[in-house]
């Protein structure tokens, strides 16, 4: 069946370079640089990664990071609270446009 | 859940494990990674570890038991097996380790006279001690002051610091009496500073992906183990999932086979590939057959060179041996490597 998504081509991500191998190179350095040790640590990045992903909704860092995350050490309850924390920021990010409702509201009513 | 012979899997067979993993599907030879960093043919350096698998008898019955143990499996090493491998310890005092495994090793009954009479023989004893093995029965509560006597090192796996995870790899409540028996191996001292006694852990994955880096995950189960249970160990072993018997059995079930050969193969490290515990370790069957380790012995890889059985036990013969190798020896190799001993970078 013939799908949008297919895992498989999650492995041939680093291929965009095939078409634009100079931009994909400064992507994927980029990409390294930030996954690294800093002052965050790379496992704590890898939590916040997954959390994104939910956010963004992509399913193919959302494979990636539960496998990251697993690989990191966290658990199921923390990865599952981080996907909350994503779900919180969104939900709120809908909800907070209820003030710019209410304040049309009193533009236009009486 | 049934041991792959209980339930007459067609993996109980070596020959159909060994077929499995070498049908081409396009995977890179292990063989050739190796001689791609420049260390083909695999020899050893030494024998440091003698590590005897008394048993495949197990009062467990765990997903990703590579030796597919349980309680129905009766293949138990005799006293007769035991007193060749101690006339070979004692004449080799190059070996500094006796590493004793299963299934659980002290199930079998000569386990507590074996242990004793290589205690005399002065050399490092492991034990690898499932935990439950200590609450299963009346006859084995003594074990830790068994293994205090005897100045055993203790190498306990425990997957993870919480029961879902825990359980989940190894039967239902096994976390529960595994936390209640290391906390019996601390009342006599074990894991303790100073104490001499070493209680080690072992972490591996409960699913198809790799261990998280042993060092932050050993700060995380200190952490978690003293602050909910008061519980106290010395390291923790991050080992990585062979894909051989139950697990590879799990990875087909699940579909995680190719992925996770992939992840294995992408994450080969050649640091780790030089550090590999076949070169250091012997590996002898319950049958007093030997391999290069643990892993061979389940897939009745016997090494090569006329030293096949510890009744013909040759050390030149062993030492200059090429190690057998397959597919499955990706899993040694990944990220920091894995070994019985942990990760090797």
């Amino acid at each position: 069946m013939k799908t949008y998504y297919n895992p498989e081509d999650l492995k041939k991500f680093s291929k965009i370079g095939n078409f634009q191998k100079k931009l994909a190179d400064k992507f994927f350095d980029y990409y390294g640089e930030v996954f690294a040790e800093g002052e965050l640590s790379a496992r704590e990045k890898s939590l916040i990664a997954l959390a994104v992903a939910h956010a963004i909704q992509c399913p193919y860092c959302i494979d990636a990071y539960t496998s990251d995350s697993l690989e990191k050490g966290w658990t199921e309850g923390q990865m599952m609270e981080a996907v909350h924390v994503a779900g919180a920021i969104r939900g709120g990010a809908s909800l907070v446009h209820g003030v710019q409702m209410m304040n049309k509201v009193n533009d236009l009513t009486m | 859940m049934k041991s792959l012979l209980a339930q007459k899997h067609k993996f109980s067979d070596s020959k159909a494990q060994i077929e499995f993993l070498e049908e081409n599907r396009g995977f890179p030879l292990f063989a050739d990674s190796l001689k791609s960093c420049g260390i083909f043919p695999l020899k050893p350096a030494g024998i440091d570890i003698f590590q005897m698998n008394i048993g495949k008898m197990c009062n467990q019955v765990c997903k990703h038991c590579h030796v597919d143990a349980g309680p129905d499996r009766k293949e138990i090493m005799t006293r007769e097996t035991m007193e060749i491998c101690l006339s070979v310890i004692r004449n080799n005092p190059e070996i500094q380790t006796v590493d004793l495994t299963g299934g659980a090793p002290e199930m079998n009954p000569e386990f507590f006279w074996f242990v004793e009479e290589v205690s005399k023989l002065n050399r490092k004893i492991i034990v690898r001690c499932n935990l439950t093995i200590i609450l299963a029965n009346k006859k084995y509560h003594i074990l830790p002051e068994f293994f205090k006597e005897h100045k055993v090192e203790v190498v306990s796996s425990l997957p993870f610091y919480n029961a879902q995870r825990t359980d989940s790899q190894r039967g239902e409540g096994v976390f529960e009496k595994s936390i209640r028996a290391i906390q019996m191996l601390n009342e006599v001292g074990y894991g303790k500073e100073n104490s001499g006694l070493m209680l080690n852990l072992v972490y591996n994955p409960a699913g198809a992906f790799l261990p998280a880096a042993q060092a932050i995950l050993e700060g995380q189960f200190k952490q978690q183990l003293s602050r909910q249970f008061g519980i106290v160990f010395n390291h923790l072993f991050t080992i990585t999932n062979m894909p051989i018997s139950r697990f590879l059995e799990y990875l087909i079930q699940t579909e995680n086979y190719e992925d996770y050969m992939d992840k294995l193969i992408s994450a080969f490290n050649p640091a780790a590939a030089t550090g590999v515990m076949c070169r250091n370790t012997l590996s002898i069957g319950w049958d007093g057959q030997i391999y290069d380790c643990d892993f061979n012995q389940m897939l009745e890889l016997n090494v090569s060179g006329a030293s096949k059985h510890i009744r013909d036990f040759d050390k030149q013969s062993l030492l200059t041996r090429e190690i057998v190798l397959n597919q499955h020896c990706f899993g040694c190799t990944a990220g920091s490597g894995s070994s019985c001993g942990g990760a090797t970078t």
